[in-house]
Formats: structure tokens, C-alpha cells, sequence
């Protein structure tokens, strides 16, 4: 007994020399909540450990979803949220108040596949919308042949794997099919989850990557940042132009780099650029226009917008492409750059208040 | 003088809580279910639809009450032979031998097992053996769930069933014996009908469990949201419909959710009502 309370002594002891030993390093002792998508976690993650490491700033990122994030914005318990589709004007007008829409990064979907003995894939729109709404039920289709010539394809049944769970992926790709194909904008729709006519359902990306990874002929949909960190195989999307594209970072990347209005709201899925990758879409963080709200200190107001400046800057978007999630492009963080001046602090600018 | 009443005090303060906090579940489990069934009425338990999309929601319960009571009702069919038998031989047949010993600390073993491990195992190794032997595409849907199911249920059967037949009066089985009866007609003539009624209330107590069962089916049922067409098609259960969709819910989606655990609440209240019912009826 009395060896145990020594122990717990001592490691209570140890825990708070490790403590005081980080406070220790810089002085601000500010922690910055933010809660919201899971899909830009792992940027946001390693983002707030470089940023911290100079700043000396904590943050505390929830995982709770894209709804969560909404939700805990509203609430104003959070410093910012985090979300994988913008909100809708209807949800804009249900908020406390006006909020802003920074986008912080790009992120795609692609279609992975198991097929034995074939190693690349390309896909038309039309190929996706007959495949994924059941109107092609085998993999040697000729539909799918007179696209693919050298592939050997196998007779087997195609089995769609899509997310069980209400997801931003399921958001993204459901936007793209909408927009290339009219059935599939009636009889499904875009949504975080839909109503699918046939498939199998899989709980999250490493559910859908598995299920793909350990039955052959099936097809599914998974978040770039994950597939891009796994051995898995994926296609070649054709996209507006008619060229087949490869998803990786820098195809994700053109796809925003068509006209985006002044406040980011927009899926860039099927981007009119050559060298665009179809399936993309941004990431959002959402704040607060005016950000003088439940006594917030000046300070940690301060730190949230000099954090989101960095994010936007060649630093942040550096640790984004660190992690398999593609920069904006230019054009882009210059948008973005423009609304985070505009949030404002008793209604003056944050910049022009705020101690620098 | 003090002490007992004190005593008194703290008991019934301590059983007051755990009440409150049922009736709280059940509160609230009701009035987040408000919506949907204003939305819906009653139709809501029939309709055999889940779509979420916007401008024209639609849910029903049925899929997902279809999946539970098919995939429990045919895990406790594969259950009972297993479980009985076992029961048996730890009970009746070896009972306090070494082997019987062993064999009812793997039953309760297996009941140690936590959810997530039995569905890696069934994705992983009984999915794959499923396809192997061309039973279906994929080796996802409502057989492989009550496969799964079934395991994880038969150590709460086999261990209650094993209880009450250990329970049988020695005196009763000696007798019969000493008459000429074979081992054979002891169980069934002596054994099983005086046990009977706890045999049955374990078995109801084990399908209780296999509804609420959430993890390992979710992992294996194939998560389509409509009423299977066979035993091999793939489904839902209402434990996993909540479990797959409660995060970016909101609105009539989240509402209906919340129905849906009050229905399997209500589900699971009446079956084991009915389990004790029985205990209680027969004993």
C-alpha cells in the first residue's frame, strides 16, 4: 500500500516537472478549442504541433464531424469549426450570428478497386454512374472494356462498397455524380448519407478500404488522404476535358483553380480545368464574422487568426501536402486571405485591434 | 439506532438513483422519438425505406426491425443444440470432472470477449470461409451476422442452462436409475422437464443479448438499409443503423434514430420481461 502511494507520488511529480517544463518555453499559456470534420484531422493535427512548437499556443481539435462542428460553432463553445461541405444559406440564417467560410485545404475522393491481375483502371462518367447505380453488373462489360483495352477483366460480379455512416466523402462524391449524371441526380441525390439501390455498407474510410482490400471484384469510394497513405489501387477518372486523371496532389489541386466566388462556397467537383481531377473538393474552417463574443480574451482571438494566417500561408500549406492533402492553389488562399481580414472585433477590423 | 436508519437512507437514496436514471433513459429516449413519429405515425414501424435525402426524407423501422428479430431469431436456432449440449456435458454427463471444468471456463471465456474481436474475426476468417465455400458473393449479410451472433450468445445460454440442470435434486435422478432408467432416459425424462423452464429463460435471456449486439454484426451484415430477401442478402439491425449514422445526423434523421432505440429498448424490455415471466411462471 504504502509502496503504491510512493509511486503515484512520484509520478503525479514527474507529470508536473513535464508540465511546467512546456509552460516553461514560451509564455503564452493560451489553448485554442476547435471542433468539426474528421476528413482534415490529420492535417489539422500536425498543423497545431508545428504551429504550436513556435508559438507556444495549445490547441484542442474535437473529431465530431462536419455536424458537430456546426453545431458546437453555434453553441459558441468552440474558438472555430471544422467542415467538409459549406453550409447551406437555410443553415447560414439558422446561426447566432454571420460566419465566415476559410477554406484550408483540398482533399478528393477516389474509386478503389480489387480486380485481380489489373493494374490500372480508368473510368468515364458514364462507366461511374452505370456502375455505382447497378446498370453494369460485371466487370468484363464491354462498356467497360472498350474504355479499358489492354486490361484483362474478369467475368465477376461487381460489388459496390459505399460508407455506412454519414460522411463528407459520401457528400463529395454524391456532388460529382449529380453533377455528371442526370439519373443519378433524381433517383439519389447528393447528400452525407443516401439511399442506395444495392451494395454493401462499410463503416468509415478504413471500412470501405478493407472491405475493398479483402474481396475481390469489388468497387468503392475512399477520402484521398487515406488512400493515398495505403497501398490500395485506384482509377483514372476522365474528367470535363475528356483527359484521364490520376488523383494526386497536384491534380486535386487544379481543381480549384477555376472562378470560386467571394465567399468559397462552392464544390469545385467536375472543375472545368484540363488538368483537374474531378472528384475534389475543399475543407472548410468556420468562424465568427465579428469575433467579440462571451468575453473572449483579446489574446486568444489574436492567436486563432494568426494561426488561420499561417494555415494559409506556404508553412501551413506545406504540412498539408506533408499529409497527403492537396494546397490551394494561389488564387485560392488569396480569397481566403481576403475573409479572414474581414472578421472583425467590436466591429473593426481583427489586424487594425488586435496586438500583433 | 442512527446507523440503521441512516443505512436505510442510503440504500433507498442509491436504488431512487438507479430509477431516476431509467426513467431519464426512457424519457428522453421517447421525446427525442417525438418527431418522427409525429412525422410518420405509427406508419413508422412499416415503412421500408431509409432515404436522407434532402427534400424527400423518408424513414421506417421495418429494415432494420426485420434484420434484428431474423438475425437473432436464427443465431438462437444454432444456439440452442450447441448450447444444450454443452450444458450437458459440464452439468450432467462429466460433471466435476477436470474436462467439464475446462470446457465451462472457455464458455465463459468466449463470454469475455469483447464485441469488436469477434467481428474482426468474423471479417477476417469466417466472411472469407463463407465466400470459399460459395455461399455467397461477398460473405457479407444476415447468415454471417447470426453465425457470429450465435457464438457470442452460446456461453450465456450454456452457462444458465448449465446452472439449472446442475440444480436438478440428485435424489430424483437416483431414483430414476434405480428403476433401470439409461442415462439417455434420465435426461429426457427427468432432467429436461424439471429444468425446463430455466433452460427456456436462459435461451430468451441469450436472444435478448443477440438484439442488442452491435459491433460484430455491423461489421459483417453488409449495413443496406432495406428488409432482406434471403439468407444471404445483405441487411441491417437497428443497433447498427444508430451506431453507423448518429454522428452526422440532425433534424427528422437524428429523431428517427432516437425512435429506433426506443423500439429496440421496448423490444429488449419485453423479451426478457418475458424470460423472467417464465422463471418465475414455472419455478
Amino acid at each position: 500500500m504504502k509502496k503504491l502511494l510512493i509511486v503515484t507520488i512520484g509520478m503525479a511529480l514527474i507529470l508536473m516537472s513535464c508540465n511546467s517544463s512546456n509552460s516553461g518555453k514560451k509564455g503564452s499559456d493560451i489553448t485554442i478549442t476547435a471542433a468539426g470534420a474528421t476528413f482534415p484531422m490529420p492535417f489539422y493535427n500536425l498543423a497545431f504541433k508545428k504551429y504550436g512548437e513556435t508559438s507556444g499556443v495549445t490547441f484542442n481539435y474535437g473529431g465530431i464531424g462536419s455536424g458537430g462542428g456546426i453545431r458546437s460553432l453555434a453553441d459558441r463553445v468552440v474558438d472555430f469549426g471544422a467542415t467538409d461541405a459549406y453550409l447551406s444559406d437555410r443553415e447560414m440564417a439558422d446561426l447566432p450570428a454571420e460566419i465566415v467560410h476559410i477554406p484550408t485545404c483540398l482533399g478528393a475522393v477516389v474509386i478503389a478497386y480489387n480486380l485481380p491481375g489489373v493494374g490500372e483502371l480508368s473510368l468515364t462518367p458514364e462507366l461511374l454512374e452505370k456502375i455505382f447505380m447497378g446498370t453494369i453488373s460485371t466487370w468484363n462489360d464491354p462498356a467497360i472494356a472498350a474504355v479499358n483495352g489492354q486490361a484483362k477483366l474478369p467475368d465477376t460480379k461487381i460489388t459496390v462498397v459505399y460508407r455506412s455512416d454519414g460522411s463528407g466523402t459520401t457528400y463529395i462524391f454524391s456532388d460529382y455524380m449529380s453533377k455528371i449524371s442526370n439519373a443519378w441526380q433524381q433517383q439519389i441525390g447528393t447528400g452525407k448519407s443516401l439511399n442506395w439501390p444495392a451494395g454493401i455498407g462499410a463503416k468509415g474510410n478504413p471500412g470501405v478500404a478493407g472491405t475493398i482490400s479483402q474481396s475481390a471484384g469489388t468497387i468503392g469510394y475512399i477520402g484521398s488522404e487515406y488512400a493515398f497513405a495505403q497501398k490500395i489501387n485506384y482509377a483514372l477518372i476522365q474528367n470535363s476535358s475528356g483527359n484521364f486523371i490520376n488523383p494526386d496532389v497536384n491534380s486535386v489541386s487544379a481543381a480549384a483553380r477555376m472562378e470560386i466566388p467571394a465567399d468559397t462556397r462552392v464544390m469545385v467537383t467536375n472543375s472545368p480545368d484540363p488538368e483537374a481531377y474531378p472528384i475534389s473538393g475543399f475543407t472548410w474552417i468556420i468562424l465568427f464574422k465579428e469575433q467579440a463574443y462571451n468575453n473572449r480574451s483579446v489574446n486568444r482571438i489574436g492567436e486563432s487568426i494568426k494561426f488561420l494566417d499561417w494555415l494559409l500561408g506556404e508553412e501551413g500549406q506545406s504540412v498539408a501536402e506533408s499529409v497527403n492533402y492537396a494546397p490551394l492553389p494561389d488564387e485560392v488562399s488569396s480569397v481566403a486571405r481576403q475573409i479572414l481580414n474581414s472578421i472583425t472585433y467590436d466591429g473593426k477590423p481583427v489586424k487594425e485591434t488586435l496586438p500583433q | 439506532m442512527i446507523s440503521d436508519r441512516l443505512t436505510k437512507a442510503l440504500l433507498f437514496s442509491a436504488s431512487l438513483l438507479i430509477v431516476l436514471v431509467a426513467a431519464g433513459i426512457v424519457l428522453s429516449l421517447a421525446g427525442g422519438a417525438v418527431p418522427a413519429f409525429r412525422e410518420f405515425g405509427w406508419r413508422f414501424l412499416f415503412i421500408n425505406a431509409w432515404d436522407p435525402t434532402d427534400g424527400r426524407e423518408l424513414y421506417g423501422a421495418l429494415p432494420f426491425i426485420a434484420g434484428t428479430l431474423i438475425t437473432s431469431v436464427i443465431a438462437l436456432i444454432i444456439c440452442i443444440p450447441l448450447a444444450f449440449s454443452t450444458s450437458l456435458f459440464i452439468a450432467e454427463y462429466f460433471r466435476g470432472t477436470r474436462a467439464s471444468g475446462v470446457l465451462s471456463s472457455l464458455v465463459d471465456l468466449l463470454a469475455g470477449i469483447p464485441s469488436i474481436v469477434y467481428g474482426l474475426w468474423g471479417f477476417y476468417v469466417l466472411r472469407p470461409l463463407i465466400v470459399n465455400l460459395g455461399l455467397s458473393e461477398q460473405g457479407f449479410g444476415i447468415f454471417t451476422s447470426s453465425l457470429i451472433l450465435a457464438i457470442m450468445i452460446i456461453p450465456y445460454a450454456t452457462s444458465i442452462s448449465s446452472e439449472i440442470i446442475a440444480m436438478v435434486p440428485s435424489e430424483l435422478k437416483e431414483a430414476a436409475y434405480s428403476l433401470g432408467a439409461t442415462r439417455y432416459e434420465v435426461i429426457f425424462n427427468v432432467i429436461l422437464p424439471t429444468s425446463r423452464s430455466g433452460i427456456v429463460a436462459g435461451f430468451i435471456l441469450a436472444f435478448g443479448r443477440a438484439i442488442g449486439e452491435t459491433m460484430a454484426v455491423t461489421m459483417l451484415i453488409g449495413n443496406s438499409n432495406s428488409v432482406p430477401s434471403g439468407l444471404f442478402d445483405t441487411g441491417n439491425t437497428m443497433a447498427s443503423i444508430i451506431a453507423n449514422q448518429f454522428g452526422e445526423a440532425s433534424g427528422l434523421k437524428l429523431s428517427a434514430l432516437i425512435a429506433i432505440g426506443f423500439i429496440l429498448f421496448v423490444i429488449t424490455g419485453v423479451v426478457n420481461g418475458i424470460g423472467k415471466y417464465i422463471i418465475k411462471r414455472f419455478s
